[in-house]
């Protein structure tokens, strides 16, 4: 058909239907395609050949915000190599939005005093980092959030990602990407998942670049702006470093083996019960003792969900825990059963944590086993903050998973080499003691008040039951009492609760950095 | 008792404390204690160090203490400890170690 | 009837250890100032232990004191430690004879009257290490009221018998394993089994509780706290073992109860010593439980 002709028709329209005018008339096949001509120009038109490419055609811009995922925790060269480079190229005032930050992030302390980050949002913490924002490195209070948290706020809209630069172990040119292919597996890239839904523009970065189409697909094409290929992502040896390691400690196995029997007596050790243990190392080392117990009870779980371990992975090949759901593996056993295993699920957080998701699994879970550095005499959790006030941990998923799972159990030494885990009053309040119903501690377990008929069961298994004013009187009397620490006004952090409300702040500790 | 020569007890691992006696050049007492724990516990540690130092009538030297979360009971051991080899004192007056 | 299943070593030069092992729950524990303590650390050692006795954070298990032999220049200082902090019970090691166990009566006698305590508080345990002290053990276990246990420390034993240590049955220390028993039963006293060094090796150390436990012996030293457990289970009785015992003390109550001199259970007349082992096998059930 002629183009006249084309014309005379969307003037009938008009004519007939005259909100139909503003139709464009045909113009040929490739008029309006957004990528150019070239058809296999085309298919490689997301490769960048450097970093610096993929950020220019993002059209970054000082003020924005950028994201980042933490599957790679202590072994992650992502994070630090793109903030070397955006500073490097003088991007200034940005807000980073990372899920979460660790010990080996120290180098963005330099970013944070040169301008070029103004405004953090993250689960956590550690390390020199979190040592120089407790003594007040930063003009605005970072956001602590949750994982399923920091997804509320993306959907609300107060963190708006601009770009997200996503480390992911193997892509294909058009950006089909996962954590189980290629040199580098991470698992689960359940947290860079979100970040590829709501980001304006998302760059993968990966060091292994596959052929198209990249299976399995975590993070599809149809999200990805950019793809570069680079060095080295991370080392995964060092993702079960620091907090998610399986311990041989004599305590810690203790309290592992107590938790275990909380659970076995606790009323929900039954057929198709689900599981979720934190990264702690007597969390993980209650899975050992829970197996035994299966065994011999003849029960075997439905799930286990969140961060997944080599121990939970040994569970379900044992036939013991049907399916794994997995949000971050957190180790490279966890990360090749995702690979192999039909019945290991990777998720998103949202899928995973988010109070205002369609459908979280920590709804349908039945049993918690978190840890804690302090919990007060009213249950009230702190995972953020050691007793001297500093900044040293995360909130990650503890407040989502509390307020959700039937169960929670919260297991800790009673004392960490002279500071009690039990006070009066926690130094920052993140996870409410309503979520909390059982203290599991080397010296003996609590029970919340609020849960009379479970303390009932647990004193009639023959369990070491005490009040948790007892266990923090017996704290108290072999350590002693602690002085205050001491605070100044400023705040240097806020807490998000899962529902974007403020629980608690973070005041900046009095003296200068050591 | 008197420091007359330079002593060391204890140790850095964890939960317990490393203690360096050494005469005192002008008579006086100084204790100087850096603490893993110093924010916390620094008022407590300071205590026991002065009561152990005074039942042991130690009114001059220099004590160095590096703590490691060591409880009460490890601190007035380790820094009785030191202060014996300090003094070069076999005898154990147990009044005085109580 | 003291349980005395578990003992835990812990050196008492370990800080750590000192301030923590308490949470595992041993029936006792022994602060070693002997052999885990190096020669330029005994005095430190001593006081750690004493210090830490005065504590009450050892509450409600049995606190021993290993010292140092009383000709060397540490055992008289470490008794004296031992005593004052208040102590349980003083292990001596490398007992010989009778006459060691004289020595050390006569010492513990001395100091404690000195520091004022009841005169009979401080125990005596004696460790046979060689020879000497096996063919002895009789009168080692009889040489003083004092005495509450009679232990095989098997490292020094076997060098002294020229032999060497093995795997699995340990022959090396049949002999004096039995001897020690015997010692301990003629003495109305408990006896201990040798370490298990291995701390990894559980199917090598529950085998080794079960033969011992078959013996008679009432407890073992222990080097590692998840060897407690281990051993507290593995004494722990049957189900069988349970309901049997309950029903012999219900006989042997209803018996006493009718004032019939004799006690009857399915047919058969029960004794004394019956009695007593039921007791003892619903104590170890009210400690651990039934065994798993």
């Amino acid at each position: 058909m002629e183009k006249g002709q084309i014309n005379n028709l969307i003037q009938e329209l008009s004519a007939q239907c005259p909100d139909l005018g503003s139709l464009q008339s045909f113009a040929g096949a490739s008029s309006n395609v957004l990528h150019g001509n070239d058809i296999l120009q085309n298919r490689r038109r997301k490769l960048c050949a450097s970093l610096e490419e993929a950020i220019q055609r993002t059209g970054l811009e000082d003020g924005m915000t950028i994201s980042f995922h933490h599957a790679f925790r202590e072994g992650d060269k992502v994070i630090n190599m793109v903030m070397g480079t955006l500073a490097r190229l003088g991007f200034r005032n940005l807000t980073l939005a990372s899920s979460s930050l660790l010990n080996t992030n120290a180098p963005l302390i330099e970013h944070i005093k040169n301008g070029v980050i103004t405004k953090i949002y993250t689960s956590g913490l550690r390390g020199k980092l979190a040592d120089a924002i407790s003594h007040g490195l930063m003009d605005t209070p970072v956001h602590i959030h949750s994982h399923g948290g920091r997804v509320h706020l993306l959907q609300t809209g107060e963190i708006k990602i601009d770009v997200a630069f996503l480390a992911v172990s193997s892509s294909d040119v058009f950006g089909n990407a996962n954590g189980t292919r290629g040199r580098s597996p991470c698992g689960s890239l359940g947290y860079a998942k979100v970040d590829a839904e709501y980001a304006r523009q998302v760059v993968l970065l990966t060091d292994e670049i596959v052929a198209f189409p990249n299976t399995p697909i975590s993070i599809s094409q149809d999200r990805v702006d950019c793809v570069v290929k680079i060095d080295e992502i991370g080392d995964v040896s060092q993702i079960s470093q620091g907090a998610a390691r399986t311990t041989h400690d004599p305590r810690e196995l203790l309290i592992a083996r107590f938790a275990a029997d909380v659970v076995e007596f606790s009323g929900y050790f039954k057929q198709g019960f689900s599981l979720q243990t934190g990264s702690g190392g007597s969390s993980i080392a209650a899975t050992r003792f829970l197996e035994k117990k299966m065994i011999s009870n003849g029960i075997t779980a439905h799930f286990a969900l969140g961060g997944i371990t080599s121990s939970i992975v040994e569970l379900h090949e044992k036939g013991l825990i049907d399916v794994l759901v997995d949000t971050q593996s957190f180790d490279s056993v966890a990360a090749e059963s995702l690979g192999k295993s039909v019945k290991h699920l990777e998720v998103s957080t949202n899928e995973y944590a988010n109070p205002s998701s369609k459908g979280a699994f920590c709804d349908q879970l039945d049993v918690a086993i978190l840890s804690a550095l302090e919990i007060d005499t009213g249950f009230n959790v702190n995972v953020i903050t050691g007793s001297n006030g500093m900044i040293r941990g995360a909130s990650g998923g503890h407040c989502d998973v509390a307020a959700a799972a039937c169960l929670t159990i919260v297991v800790a030494p009673l004392i960490r080499c002279r500071i009690p885990t039990v006070v009066k009053r926690v130094t920052t309040l993140v996870t409410p003691g309503e979520s909390i119903d059982v203290l599991v501690t080397d010296h003996g377990i609590a029970v919340n008040p609020a849960r009379p008929e479970l303390d009932a069961r647990l004193r009639e298994a023959g369990l070491q039951v005490m009040t948790i004013e007892e266990l923090y009187n017996r704290a108290v009397s072999l350590s002693g009492v602690s002085d205050p620490i001491q605070f100044t006004d400023r705040i240097v952090g806020v807490i998000r609760y899962r529902d974007g409300s403020v629980i608690d702040v973070v005041r900046q500790v009095k003296g200068c950095l050591p | 008792m008197r420091i007359i020569t330079e002593a060391v007890a204890g140790s850095l691992e964890s939960s317990d404390l490393l203690v360096k006696v050494s005469p005192s050049r002008d008579k006086t007492l100084e204790i100087y204690v850096t603490s893993d724990v110093i924010e916390q516990f620094g008022t407590q540690i300071r205590h026991v160090v002065d009561d152990t130092l005074k039942r042991l009538a130690v009114t001059d030297g220099l004590i160095v203490i590096e703590d490691k979360g060591a409880l009460d009971y490890a601190i007035r051991a380790r820094v009785q400890t030191a202060v014996l080899r300090g003094a070069a004192c076999k005898e154990l007056n147990w009044e005085q170690l109580s | 009837m003291k349980l005395r299943r578990s003992m835990l070593f812990l050196p008492g030069s370990k800080a750590a250890m000192l301030s923590t092992a308490f949470v595992y729950k041993p029936d006792c524990v022994m602060f070693d100032l002997e052999d885990a303590v190096s020669l330029r650390e005994k005095d430190s050692a001593r006081l750690m232990v004493f210090h830490i006795l005065r504590t009450d954070a050892y509450k409600g298990i049995e606190t021993v004191v290993r010292i140092n032999p009383l000709n060397t220049p540490y055992g008289l200082k470490d008794l004296e430690a031992a005593i004052r902090a208040g102590a349980d019970a003083v292990r001596l090691p490398k007992t010989d004879c009778a006459n060691d166990i004289h020595e050390l009566d006569a010492e513990v006698a001395r100091i404690e009257m000195e520091c004022g305590c009841p005169i009979g508080r401080t125990k005596l345990l004696a460790a046979i290490e060689s020879a000497s002290g096996v063919i002895n053990a009789v009168s080692i276990a009889t040489a003083s009221k004092r005495m509450i246990g009679i232990a095989l420390a098997g490292f020094d034993y076997v060098i002294d018998m020229q032999s060497q240590r093995g795997d699995g049955a340990k022959p090396e220390l049949f002999y004096a394993r039995c001897a020690v028993l015997h010692a301990a039963r003629a003495a109305g006293i408990d006896a201990f089994d040798v370490v298990y060094s291995d701390i990894n090796d559980d199917a090598g150390f529950l085998k080794e509780v079960e033969l011992i436990r078959h013996l008679g012996f009432n407890g073992k030293s222990l080097i590692h706290p998840r060897q407690i457990e281990l051993l507290h289970n593995a004494y722990a009785p049957t189900e069988k073992e349970v309901s049997y015992s309950r029903r012999v003390i219900e006989a042997a109550a209803k018996a006493e109860k009718e004032g019939v001199g004799v006690i009857a259970l399915d047919g058969k007349m029960i004794d004394a010593p019956i009695v007593s082992q039921a007791q003892r096998v619903l104590q170890r059930a009210e400690a651990s439980g039934i065994r798993r």
